[in-house]
């Protein structure tokens, strides 16, 4: 009994690597089948994304690409774990890193208090924008898919509006850029100076410190139990008594806290000022991220860094004259067979599972009683 | 059907199974929960193909690749749950999908007509379906089998869902049926119904034939014997354990509802009764008169317009469900699927769930997995949970080793008060008897058990005092000792009320009729 039990789960986890792999390898047929019909050798363009990408100045890059992307996809699968598809992630942490932004562009405190101000700030933003599309799922019964995109778009017009020159923002001296005031070096957060290969954001720790809180609070905690019970069914958890509303606007604000936390690694440790050219749509690239990472901490990690690889290395490819729209083709295959490949593996596995069981149990059953074929009643 | 197999994930196989079905007869197919007669006859309706075997109509070997196969070969089924459309009429329905026969005007209500008149189904063909009750829907469909041509019906537990009143007339219809020559295949777990209307009997268990009896000179212990392989256990003697001490009171409790249509209506209505420590309250009723929403209020998932639930001393009215669940009410509920159990998570995620504030689930807002482990593998031994281990999946066990998964998990936190619903629905013989036997024996130590079933004998057997249940109000009430399972249908339909009074002297007291294990008595 012992050993079907350990089998079954190595089982699980072969199927758990199996789905990602399966999608990523399907991803890169397809990405060659593209390339090799615009007549160009796809081969020589993977060879070299590899060694371009092995580069250590690329690598520090691909990690401090990673370190927001990580935080995107740590924010969008807490909902996921619920069952919340939180689209707003994108909204989120543009207003909660233009907000944070003003504050440390207007303040002039030690750095001690002043990063975890802003940091705080960032998160509390972002929560409360989360907030309002859970209150509205609870108390409307607005869908959180609606109601997000669409305070994606108000989030973007606030910005805009409140970014003007005479407002919030200023114009720089050539005139092209608004941005908030910039940040005093004071509070910009500690990299890690690599030489030649570049300086590695000290946002980083801080991903994986929000990784680790993730994994501790989500399975280890009654809270986190809790979440998760409603995520895989809402009525079984209602009746085990988790308040179904509470927890929606609960994990919406922790969804929308980790979001807010996605602009610093940029604000903080490179543009130090909220732009007209801070980084667009990381949200979006989190949900693709949590996807590939079946929202697990150590597989959102690993999809991050393959973002971060492709990007990078997609980007010189343009350079020895191939196309760099092949990024846009190859992370849109990989999520689109990344969908596909856990569905047809979650399905295997359920079925798998439960004919392994009957199996079993079949066979005891069998050992226990050999067919006898009774006949009563003459 | 000969030597037929099918291999199908999760549940026991179909093996090597002979039956055959001569025409003119009722043909009855009994057999645990599980133990592989639906798949059998899915396969003979053309809705699954065997992997092996051979299938004989009339002399010919057939194949049947969908159920249109085998409407052609004059083999109909009428499911447990009706597939009928409640905004068309009678006619309607009957024709819709089988509208080259008779075409859809009068000659089609001639032959409906006909059809009724000739097997004495009494179907009025302009009345609409939603305006129907349970046993005039189960005849529409029985006619639409017919109208298609059907000379072999089967019957999936028809009696499921019917009140025993019901229950006689569908007898009625099926005697009237075989006399015209027709076959059916009737398929039950109640032994009591088998016996009285079946001409043969096949038994099946763990998906093969174990055997044929005689309805003329079996009784239903024998049959039961035959379903599970075993001697049954006896029933208990009653004796009662009833306290004075109150354990749950619920006073004047009213509930109200929005349905779809926007209109208020209300659900609950005055609902009073109180329970003792160590006291089992019955409450009967056909489903849909408020007893669902009774157990939800109680738990805290409806939110009362009026009246007070006390649970001890402590009134608990609007108190939120875990709070409930923590000073100790268990729930077995109706739908174990979308109330008891996360199917996709293991076995011991599922033994936290409900409690996961108690220990050994967790200390100080943390899961102590470890010690739900542990605690997971003492219930799957103590409740003999069917399973190679606690890492599988919920959705991988049987209806009853899951239910006694459940039944375990909430015993093994001493609750004051269990709120059973439906506790051994879709549940095997085996485990059935076992559950019961649980529920007695905590009702020993002090528990009060407020249990809802539609399996009467169930109510009858188990309880110390029974409550009837219609339309939002308790109606009638009636002691177990006493009462016969028709008076109490017939309370169910709202036709007695107060205190219900066998109305001859009892000749057989209740408590040899409660438990026999296989739910089916001579009656």
């Amino acid at each position: 009994m012992k050993k079907l039990t350990s089998r079954i789960d190595r089982e699980r986890l072969l199927l758990a690597v199996a789905a990602p792999v399966l999608a990523v390898v399907a991803a890169l047929v397809v990405t060659a089948l593209v390339i090799a019909a615009t007549g160009k050798n796809p081969f020589e363009a993977f060879s070299d994304m590899l060694s371009y990408g092995s580069a250590s100045d690329s690598q520090v890059y691909i990690l401090n690409k990673a370190t927001t992307y990580y935080l995107a996809g740590v924010a969008v699968a807490i909902g996921f774990r619920m069952n919340l598809f939180n689209i707003g992630v994108d909204g989120q942490y543009r207003i909660a890193a233009f907000f944070a932004a003003v504050v440390g562009g207007t303040l002039d405190l030690p750095g001690i208090i002043q990063i975890p101000l802003v940091i705080v700030v960032a998160m509390l933003v972002g929560a409360m924008w989360a907030g309002i599309a859970g209150v509205l799922k609870t108390s409307r019964g607005v869908s959180e898919v609606i109601s997000t995109i669409m305070l994606n778009s108000i989030a973007t017009a606030i910005i805009g509006y409140l970014i003007q020159p005479e407002r919030l923002g200023q114009l720089d001296e050539a005139g092209t850029l608004v941005s908030t005031k910039p940040l005093p070096e004071s509070s910009w957060f500690f990299t890690v100076d690599l030489g030649p290969a570049g300086l590695l954001w000290g946002f980083l720790f801080v991903a994986v410190l929000a990784g680790l809180a993730y994994w501790f609070v989500l399975g280890r905690t009654r809270f986190g139990f809790d979440l998760r019970a409603v995520g895989q069914s809402e009525s079984a958890a209602a009746a085990s008594g988790v308040s179904v509303k509470k927890m929606v606007v609960t994990s919406m604000i922790l969804s929308g806290g980790m979001a807010g936390l996605i602009g610093m690694p940029t604000l903080l440790n490179e543009s130090h000022m909220y732009s007209n050219d801070f980084p667009l749509g990381i949200g979006f690239t989190g949900i693709a991220i949590a996807l590939l990472g079946r929202n697990n901490p150590v597989g959102i990690a690993l999809a991050a860094l393959l973002w971060g690889f492709l990007e990078r290395t997609t980007n010189h490819l343009e350079v020895i004259g191939y196309d760099k729209e092949i990024l846009g083709v190859l992370q849109g295959v990989i999520v689109l067979c990344v969908v596909i490949a856990y569905e047809l593996v979650r399905r295997y596995g359920l079925r798998r599972q439960q004919q392994r069981v009957g199996a079993e149990l079949a066979a005891q059953a069998h050992g226990a009683a050999t067919t006898e074929k009774l006949e009563v009643a003459r | 059907m000969r030597g037929i197999t099918k291999r199908f994930p999760g549940v026991v196989a179909n093996r090597d199974i002979d039956i055959t079905v001569r025409r003119g007869t009722v043909h009855a197919l009994c057999g645990e929960n599980g133990a592989g007669k639906s798949t059998l006859m899915k396969i003979l309706y053309g809705m699954q193909k065997p992997d092996e075997g051979t299938i004989t109509v009339d002399g010919d070997q057939v194949t049947f690749g969908s159920p249109a196969d085998a409407i052609a070969r004059g083999i109909g089924m009428v499911h447990q749950h009706f597939m009928l459309a409640d905004n068309l009429t009678v006619l309607e329905n009957v024709v819709l999908g089988g509208e080259k026969l008779h075409g859809i005007g009068s000659r089609a209500r001639a032959k409906i007509q006909e059809i009724s008149d000739a097997y004495g189904l009494g179907v009025r063909p302009d009345v609409l379906v939603e305006e129907l009750g349970v046993a005039d829907r189960q005849r529409v469909e029985i006619l639409k089998v017919l109208y298609r041509g059907a000379r072999t019906l089967i019957l999936d537990e028809p009696t499921a869902v019917l009140v025993p009143q019901e229950v006689e007339a569908l007898f009625d219809n099926l005697r009237e049926l075989k006399s015209e020559g027709l076959t059916v295949i009737f398929i039950s777990h109640k032994l009591g119904e088998v016996l009285s209307v079946a001409d043969e009997i096949t038994v099946i268990r763990r998906g093969t034939t174990v055997g044929t009896a005689d309805p003329r000179t079996t009784t239903s212990r024998q049959l039961a014997e035959l379903m599970v392989g075993s001697e049954l256990p006896s029933p208990e003697t009653r004796e009662s354990t009833v306290t004075g001490t109150p354990a749950l009171t619920v006073r004047d409790l009213r509930l109200t509802a929005t349905d779809t249509d926007g209109v208020v209506r209300e659900v609950l209505a005055g609902i009073g009764f109180t329970i003792h420590r160590g006291e089992v309250l019955g409450i009967a009723g056909v489903e849909g008169n408020g007893q669902a929403e009774l157990v939800e209020a109680i738990m805290g998932m409806r939110d009362p317009d009026g009246g007070v639930i006390t649970l001890d001393t402590t009134d608990i009215s609007h108190a939120p469900t875990r709070r409930r669940r923590e000073s100790g009410i268990g729930y077995i509920p109706e739908d174990r699927h979308r109330h008891g159990l996360l199917l996709e998570a293991p076995l011991w995620e599922n033994r936290i769930l409900g409690h996961v504030t108690e220990r050994p689930n967790s200390r100080r807002g943390l899961i102590d997995s470890g010690a739900a482990r542990l605690d997971t593998e003492r219930i799957v031994r103590e409740y003999d949970v069917r399973t190679p281990g606690i890492d599988v999946t919920a959705a991988s066990l049987s209806g009853g080793n899951q239910q006694k998964l459940i039944v375990g998990r909430e015993m093994s936190h001493s609750p004051k008060l269990l709120i059973a619903a439906h506790p051994t629905r879709g549940v095997d013989v085996g485990a059935q008897a076992q559950i019961w036997d649980q529920i007695r024996e905590a009702r020993r130590g002090g528990l009060a058990v407020l249990l809802i079933s539609a399996d009467l004998d169930e109510l009858i057997g188990l309880s110390d005092t029974l409550r009837v249940m219609y339309r939002g109000r308790l109606v009638a009430d009636a002691d177990p000792a006493t009462i016969t399972p028709e008076e109490l249908g017939s309370a169910m339909t709202g036709a007695a009320t107060g205190h219900l009074e066998a109305s001859d002297a009892p000749d057989a007291p209740a408590s040899s009729t409660s438990g026999t294990g296989a739910g089916g008595e001579d009656r």
